[in-house]
């Protein structure tokens, strides 16, 4: 199995905060993989390392490696900006881009990232970003209507989208559906488990089925520190850790 | 029974308030129907096609116009606003997408003064700063001097609408691979865009009557002027010196050039209404 990040002794603090401790992770290629655990346990943190979320954070520091396709992503040569373009982010609140249509909000990411394409490209790439993430058919005949004008659940495939638009390789999730009705939820899990056939894949869920449902692999968080990680199927019939079984058992978090 | 009259007094307590209220408001309203209206009864001798078209006229000689001052006016205005807009919006820009160190609160502390600069400070300070090194009054000396009270104006509402924008917005783009500059300008801005372009159509309508900083650098002129290093005219001016001369006509003439001045200023505040409301 082919790795595409490569988590070596991470290490971040928000200040005197230690928020992530030691942690080691490696995450295959095409591969879904859930980050769980209870709220504050640096789940959120985590994810938001692998994309450099956090270069902008006043008083945040790290220590450790994360590798993408073997080339630490903090190195001096890597660029946040292009690393950004291979690892793109779903939020956990919809957040389209205000008075912005549709079309728009799809197309915005090519239009911006300098390289020149013509009309034609983007109009089809913005169809091929929004087929990708199921909500082509809903959206075709209103492209030119406010991004902020679709549902919560529309709006949330719509920033799916949008990441894929710039054919990133890795695409991190973060609580993608902890802000939607259930039957958008559905909709988001069908779609997270189609886009791993080409991309690769980490969300940070505390919804517990969820993880169950979407991953091939789950990490268990808890106080900054990655107590365990394994198969789906493992980790949810036969934690190797005690404090695994008890949070998927419902004792705490 | 005592809950009653409890009750009783806090309602009577709680309608008087509410009165108190709105008549605050109607006496805050009440002022601008009162200009207008009296305006309009006064201008209304003079209020013409020609006031609109004609160079002024010669003492008692009746008709004439503020043409020239009504294009003077436009002249200035957008001269004005043709490099303060870039300046306060870039401005604006520093203040809140960058402005975080010491620098920045001295910029903040130094624009919040400069609001409240009384304008004919601003007036004589165009005048030592161009009139006198030129040697002549001229439209760019004017706009020198509204550009002081312009540009702080837009710099503080450019920043407050972009801190509306929220950081999720800024996020997201960033997520995309964005350029820092790109994000700023393509996806900030634009989302606050109408309320930038509503500060800035305030801003105008303040300066479009500003007489005091113009007295010391345009002068005024009783010709067609259209050149910029020349003393040009302007409605407010021509409605200065039509109101502190003693001919009668001429009052009636300041009376008619305030009203096409407040309509004017009336007419850009509908715009920045009008461009609020478009698109959410």
């Amino acid at each position: 199995m082919e790795i595409v990040l490569d988590i070596r002794d991470l290490n971040s603090w928000f200040g005197d905060n230690h928020v992530l401790k030691g942690i080691r992770m490696e995450i295959a290629k095409n591969s879904v993989t859930s980050v769980m655990g209870p709220s504050g346990c640096g789940k959120s943190t985590f994810i938001r390392c692998l994309n450099r979320m956090h270069d902008l954070t006043p008083g945040y520091r790290m220590s450790g490696e994360i590798l993408l396709d073997g080339v630490n992503i903090y190195s001096e040569r890597v660029d946040p900006v292009y690393l950004r373009r291979r690892v793109g982010m779903v939020f956990q609140q919809p957040n389209p881009f205000p008075r912005m249509s549709v079309f728009e909000n799809v197309a915005v990411g090519l239009r911006l990232n300098g390289r020149s394409v013509s009309r034609a490209e983007i109009a089809e790439a913005v169809e091929k970003s929004l087929r990708m993430a199921a909500l082509w058919d809903e959206v075709k005949d209103h492209l030119s209507r406010p991004g902020m004008s679709l549902s919560g659940g529309q709006q949330q495939r719509l920033c799916i989208a949008r990441a894929l638009a710039v054919e990133p390789e890795v695409l991190l999730m973060d609580e993608p559906c902890s802000a939607l009705d259930p039957v958008s939820t559905a909709k988001i899990e069908e779609l997270i488990e189609d886009l791993s056939e080409r991309y690769t894949i980490a969300v940070v869920t505390h919804n517990m089925q969820q993880a169950a449902r979407i991953s091939d692999n789950v990490a268990f968080f808890l106080m900054g520190e990655l107590i365990e990680m394994d198969k789906s199927g493992k980790i949810f019939t036969n934690p190797a850790d005690k404090r695994t079984e008890q949070y998927i058992t419902g004792r705490f978090g | 029974m005592a809950t009653g009259t409890i009750s009783f007094r806090r309602k009577a307590t709680d309608r008087a308030m509410k009165w108190a209220f709105y008549l605050c408001a109607f006496f805050v309203v009440l002022p601008l129907f009162l200009v207008f209206f009296d305006l309009l009864a006064k201008g209304a001798k003079e209020l013409r096609w020609t006031l609109l078209t004609d160079l002024p006229h010669p003492v008692g000689e009746p008709g004439g116009g503020i043409a020239n001052g009504i294009l003077g006016t436009f002249v200035i205005t957008l001269l004005t606003m043709l490099w303060s807009v870039p300046v306060a919006v870039m401005c604006g820009i520093y203040l809140a997408e960058y402005g975080k160190g010491k620098f920045a609160s001295a910029v903040r502390f130094a624009v919040d003064t400069l609001t409240g600069v009384p304008s004919i400070i601003m007036g004589i300070f165009g005048y030592i700063l161009i009139v006198l090194p030129m040697k002549r009054f001229s439209a760019w000396a004017g706009a020198a001097a509204l550009s002081m009270i312009f540009i702080p104006v837009v710099v503080r509402t450019t920043e407050d609408m972009l801190r509306t924008v929220p950081a999720t917005v800024r996020e997201a783009a960033l997520a995309l691979g964005i350029e820092r500059w790109k994000t700023t300008l393509f996806i900030t801005v634009r989302t606050a865009s109408a309320g930038i372009l509503t500060g800035i159509l305030l801003a105008m309508a303040r300066i479009i009557g500003e007489t005091a900083p113009l007295l010391f650098t345009t002068l005024g002129n009783q010709f067609w002027q259209t050149r910029l290093d020349q003393p040009m005219a302007a409605v407010p001016l021509q409605v200065f010196s039509y109101a502190i001369s003693p001919y009668e006509d001429w009052h009636d003439k300041a009376w008619a050039g305030a009203l096409v001045l407040i309509t004017m200023v009336l007419l850009i505040n509908i715009g920045a209404r009008v461009v609020t409301r478009e698109k959410k």
